[in-house]
């Protein structure tokens, strides 16, 4: 499957299944919200450019946003963490080319513990930011703290089963590709 | 000048990197401010069709719960029919003359138009329902919605067959509201915590108010008729700084699971509305 065609299934099952499987989980807790929408940002390939990754990301958060009703909430977190992906994605992988020969970030092409990082700190920038923007409109300083910390936690044990349950096979990006 | 374009083209990504910031912030404060997105119409369509697709399917789990809501609601209006009250000797024909013909063609103020309920959200901060009935089958904007165990919210955005409603738990809602003992009168708000509880605003320190007591719809509200079921008291916090109760009400809507809902059309809101907004001249 060309890497375009399985980025756009993505794209709708993501959307789908934030909106019709995960906002409707009855809340166990004011402070948990899982979220797992944002990994299609996290998986998107590494040959994508830096504008398109940001145009993307931005077009995502507003798909979602329609959905829900606020135009702009999801949106503004997910340009953020576009934004930040490269810079991070440089730090994170040594530098004698591996992304070159692998098609996107995964636990395979990276390591086990350099992708946790990368899926932890981005998933903590979206979660704050995210928040930051709900305590702004009506605050109460405890229920953001304790919002960004129930929340990324859940969505780490989303991304963690997600990688586990869809094991996906690190392609070598070869020239015909 | 050519300093600038170079500087434009060195910072190209963080540049549009903050203008698509700017542009998801201004959206987001304008459509909380206003409730009107110049894009919400046509979004509305496209995800209103997709919503109904998929509350197709989800309607069957609460067909049961649905099926109790309803008949007690019957039984609840029938036992509010006019031949219910009548004395023994007194004609029939006069009572069913007075109440149809005269209330529907000139009295009539409050119409109730059936929807279903094609979208809802419990767990965000501002939750909206989506309803599959919208400007051609006579819904606007300002409408006021309620379901069959207490209010649901007010419609904030229509398109041509779906319609969007600000339910109570939204940061942006307020209803005028009383209690049914005194009609003591104050506000009803949500603070965005848990979906079953609501606040209730403004209700001075003079009225009695019990745990249990009975939440109303005031007369004061343009959208809603008055005497809508609300809620019932919680909780009553006593704010020592100010002179007014600060009251937990549990909703009598049930927002897990509502299906279906009715809308009120108020014939004379314009008029009311457009009087109060008037700015009153050599005051």
């Amino acid at each position: 499957m060309s890497s375009l065609l399985k980025n756009i299934i993505r794209f709708i099952l993501f959307i789908f299944l934030q909106v019709y499987v995960l906002n409707e989980v009855p809340p166990l807790h004011q402070f948990i919200v899982p979220y797992l929408y944002f990994l299609f940002i996290l998986w998107l390939p590494y040959s994508l450019g830096r504008f398109g990754l940001l145009l993307l990301s931005f077009a995502f958060g507003m798909t979602l946003d329609y959905f829900t009703g606020t135009p702009g909430l999801h949106a503004a977190p997910c340009t953020l963490i576009a934004y930040l992906r490269p810079f991070l994605l440089n730090l994170l992988i040594p530098q004698e080319g591996k992304e070159q020969s692998y098609a996107e970030p995964s636990p395979k092409s990276m390591g086990w513990a350099p992708y946790a990082l990368y899926a932890g700190l981005l998933t903590f920038i979206h979660h704050f930011y995210l928040v930051l923007i709900e305590w702004l409109q009506f605050g109460d300083f405890l229920y953001f703290l304790g919002k960004v910390t129930g929340t990324t936690l859940i969505s780490l044990l989303l991304i963690l089963l997600s990688e586990l349950i869809f094991f996906r096979k690190a392609k070598y990006r070869t020239n015909a590709a | 000048m050519k300093n600038i374009f170079l500087f434009i083209r060195r910072y190209f990504i963080f540049l549009s990197f903050l203008v698509l910031q700017v542009i998801c912030i201004v959206t987001l404060s304008t459509y909380s401010r206003t409730h009107e997105a110049f894009f919400s119409t046509a979004a509305n369509e496209v995800t209103g069709r997709i919503n109904s697709q998929y509350s197709g399917v989800s309607t069957y789990f609460n067909l049961k719960e649905t099926n109790r809501q309803l008949a007690e609601e019957n039984a609840r209006l029938r036992n509010m029919l006019a031949q219910n009250f009548q004395a023994p000797d007194s004609s029939i024909a006069q009572v069913t003359d007075s109440s149809y013909r005269d209330s529907t063609t000139r009295y009539r103020k409050f119409t109730y138009l059936p929807a279903h309920v094609v979208g809802n959200s419990v767990s965000l901060p501002a939750n909206y329902l989506t309803l599959e009935r919208g400007s051609k089958q006579g819904v606007e904007k300002g409408m006021a919605v309620t379901g069959p165990q207490g209010i649901v919210g007010v419609v904030v955005a229509v398109s041509d067959n779906y319609s969007k409603v600000m339910s109570l738990l939204n940061r942006n809602s307020k209803v005028s509201s009383m209690l049914k003992k005194d009609n003591v009168t104050g506000s009803v708000e949500w603070d965005g915590n848990d979906p079953s509880y609501l606040t209730l605003k403004g209700i001075p320190r003079s009225a009695k108010v019990v745990k249990g007591d009975t939440v109303l719809t005031s007369n004061y509200s343009a959208n809603y008729p008055s005497h809508l079921m609300v809620g019932t008291v919680a909780a009553v916090n006593s704010d020592p700084a100010t002179n007014f109760y600060t009251i937990k009400v549990k909703t009598a809507t049930n927002f897990f699971s509502i299906q279906y809902v009715n809308i009120i059309a108020n014939k004379r809101y314009n008029e009311q509305t457009e009087l109060e907004n008037q700015q009153l001249k050599n005051q």
